[in-house]
């Protein structure tokens, strides 16, 4: 009772500097969480962001940029693929579905990609889960201008069912590029928390025969999305297409060309955590620098509690426990932090690609950071805990003039 | 002055407070030792009041501090209740301070940060422990009763002595030392805390050892002594001076 009143009073006394450092403190807390929830969510998740593929045949290229363009729909293709050649792998017995797409074309930025109908109605994006128009919309007929609308899109484009569009040529909105072939929303997904939420999709011949397009490769494909009959048929197709052929590429397993991609930023993670670390080395220096500041005004004080009969251990550790309460508050208020750093990095995620992170899934470092930021405080406070210990007594009973 | 010394030291049976050969000396600025104190013998019997006269720079608050234990005497030993406190460890020193010593010092001391009741708390709980309704008890007694959850701030010099005198008082001390414990307040507030410091010690059974060196303060006690009667060091400071 007496440790946490002589915390709680000081704590008090002092609340402007225990606000400020304590602030500090959250800052820390929020960005080395977000730091290491960011960093392993984002490589768990878009590894995991298959779109319920198991490999992508596209042109000769990186197998990276093919998953980005063809999963993520970030990238541009890196070629086509012949109508011949798609028909060969989907009757491939290794290959299960074979579902291609083309791309080419946007509308207000947002990437029109053109398909089949058994996108919607064969594949699973999550076992159990199809691409599913929301109640009173419809897949498109394949052969009309329809489309189809994914859920962010929808919402950011204020499409709805009949809204009449005209897409824009290339992959980047460009006012001066708008084609003269209208489109009609028939339908608009249910949101699948995927890149899928990021797309309008259209008949893959609609995308092919767009005015403007050329002739010559009307019939091609910019990449086919596969799912096999098993693992095997991975490795005899990665054997055959990788290792044989000269001009296609097939990406498998996708989750693993994926994880190249952060493997190769491993660097910036290596710094934004550098950073948090940093910051929190600065927000432990400034606990003890506000503690020890203090000091001098506390000597009386802690003469008065001695001569009370406070024992020197006493004295140590009440600023031990108040440094450690400072590092306890920051913890709190970096939970806080925490969110709201997540609340625009999962939006700007969700934004830029389509792939919401789970901010509450647990993870350790909602344990360890606020734990070690408290160990971190505690042990700044030792230094004017130990000039505590060491105040003599009647020479600091008089009061200061 | 024998007599004064004896009235001081006949209740040997109910000896509190045993002095014996305490000395205590000062390192000045250019290395020079000074002597503040030298007491030979001195004892105070349990209940008994005793005023002391010191001047200024006579070492009366290193006296008491050495009696308190918050000072080191350089020798000699200091009995309270049959416990000499300079052969004991300081954590043990400490606990004996807060368990059977009061002490009312002149600035008062009062933790600023804290309410009249959590000064007073603290007062004990270093002790025997926190005993609120007590606590709540010795502040009504000294007429601070509506004035608990003040801050020393917040109160008249006055009353910031009376907060100063419950949380000396609270614990239930067997020897209360007092240093210049009105030096700070006017003639009526001054009258007022002797009045209270000496009641509240009569009604605890708890001895007083006051130093003060004013005349009025001194008057009301029966028994009062100097402190260059029994510190030698402070008779050899008048000498040299």
């Amino acid at each position: 009772m007496t440790l946490a009143l002589l915390v709680r009073r000081s704590l008090r006394q002092h609340a402007l500097s225990t606000l400020v450092t304590a602030g500090s403190i959250a800052l820390a807390c929020g960005l080395l969480m977000s730091v290491w929830v960011i960093k392993r969510q984002a490589k768990s998740t878009f590894s995991s962001q298959t779109g319920g593929w198991d490999a992508v045949l596209g042109a000769r290229g990186a197998k990276l940029q093919l998953v980005l363009n063809a999963i993520f729909h970030l990238e541009a293709s890196p070629g086509n693929v012949t109508w011949q050649e798609y028909l060969d792998i989907a009757k491939s017995p290794m290959v299960k579905l074979a579902v291609p797409i083309a791309v080419g074309d946007n509308y207000y930025g947002y990437r029109l990609v053109g398909t089949m109908t058994n996108l919607f109605t064969e594949a699973e994006y999550i076992p159990g889960r199809r691409l599913t128009p929301k109640p009173g919309g419809r897949i498109f007929d394949q052969e009309l201008r329809e489309a189809v609308v994914g859920s962010y899109v929808a919402q950011q484009l204020k499409l709805v069912i009949g809204s009449h569009f005209k897409p824009f040529h290339g992959l980047n909105f460009d006012p001066t590029k708008q084609h003269d072939d209208e489109y009609v929303v028939v339908g608009l997904l249910e949101p699948s928390n995927t890149p899928a939420d990021r797309v309008i999709w259209i008949p893959l011949e609609g995308l092919q025969n767009m005015t403007g397009h050329s002739e010559e490769t009307s019939t091609d494909v910019s990449a086919v999305l596969l799912k096999l009959r098993s693992p095997i048929a991975g490795q005899q197709l990665d054997l055959k297409i990788n290792r044989q052929e000269t001009k296609l590429t097939l990406a498998w397993p996708i989750g693993m060309v994926t994880a190249q991609l952060f493997d190769k930023l491993g660097w910036l993670n290596g710094v934004l955590e550098l950073v948090a670390y940093l910051v929190a080395v600065v927000a432990g220096a400034s606990v003890l620098a506000s503690i020890y500041n203090s000091m001098n005004s506390r000597r009386r004080d802690i003469a008065i509690l001695r001569a009370l009969g406070a024992r020197r251990s006493m004295v140590f550790s009440a600023i031990v426990a108040e440094a450690a309460a400072i590092g306890l508050l920051g913890a709190v208020v970096g939970v806080a932090v925490y969110g709201v750093i997540m609340t625009v990095v999962v939006r700007l995620i969700q934004v830029q690609t389509g792939v919401v992170l789970d901010a509450l899934a647990f993870d350790p470092v909602f344990l360890g950071a606020p734990a070690g930021l408290v160990l971190i405080s505690a042990a700044a406070g030792v230094v004017p805990a130990w000039k505590a210990y060491r105040t003599p007594v009647a020479e600091n009973l008089i009061p200061e003039s | 002055m024998l007599s004064r010394l004896s009235l001081a030291t006949t209740l040997k049976a109910v000896t509190l407070l045993e002095i014996a050969n305490l000395r205590k000396a000062y390192t000045g600025p250019d290395g020079t030792r000074h002597e503040v104190v030298d007491v030979p013998r001195f004892s105070l019997a349990a209940g008994a009041h005793l005023g002391m006269r010191g001047p200024s720079g006579s070492g009366k608050t290193t006296f008491l501090n050495l009696i308190a234990g918050i000072l080191a005497a350089d020798s000699g030993s200091v009995s309270i209740d049959g416990q000499d406190m300079s052969r004991l460890p300081e954590p043990a020193r400490d606990r004996l301070r807060a368990q059977s010593m009061g002490y009312i010092f002149q600035t008062f001391n009062l933790l600023q940060g804290f309410t009249c009741l959590e000064n007073v708390l603290l007062g004990m709980a270093f002790g025997r422990g926190v005993d609120r309704p007590h606590a709540i008890k010795t502040l009504e007694r000294v007429g601070l009763g509506e004035r608990l959850h003040h801050f020393p701030r917040q109160l008249s010099t006055g009353q910031q002595q009376r907060v100063a005198v419950a949380r000396a008082l609270a614990s239930r001390p067997k020897l209360v030392l007092a240093d210049e414990p009105t030096g700070n307040l006017d003639p009526d507030n001054a009258r007022i805390a002797l009045q209270l410091i000496r009641e509240v010690c009569r009604e605890q059974g708890a001895a007083l050892l006051l130093v003060s060196h004013d005349q009025d303060v001194l008057r009301s006690f029966a028994e009062v002594i100097g402190l260059d009667e029994i510190n030698r060091a402070a008779r050899k400071q008048e000498v040299s001076l």
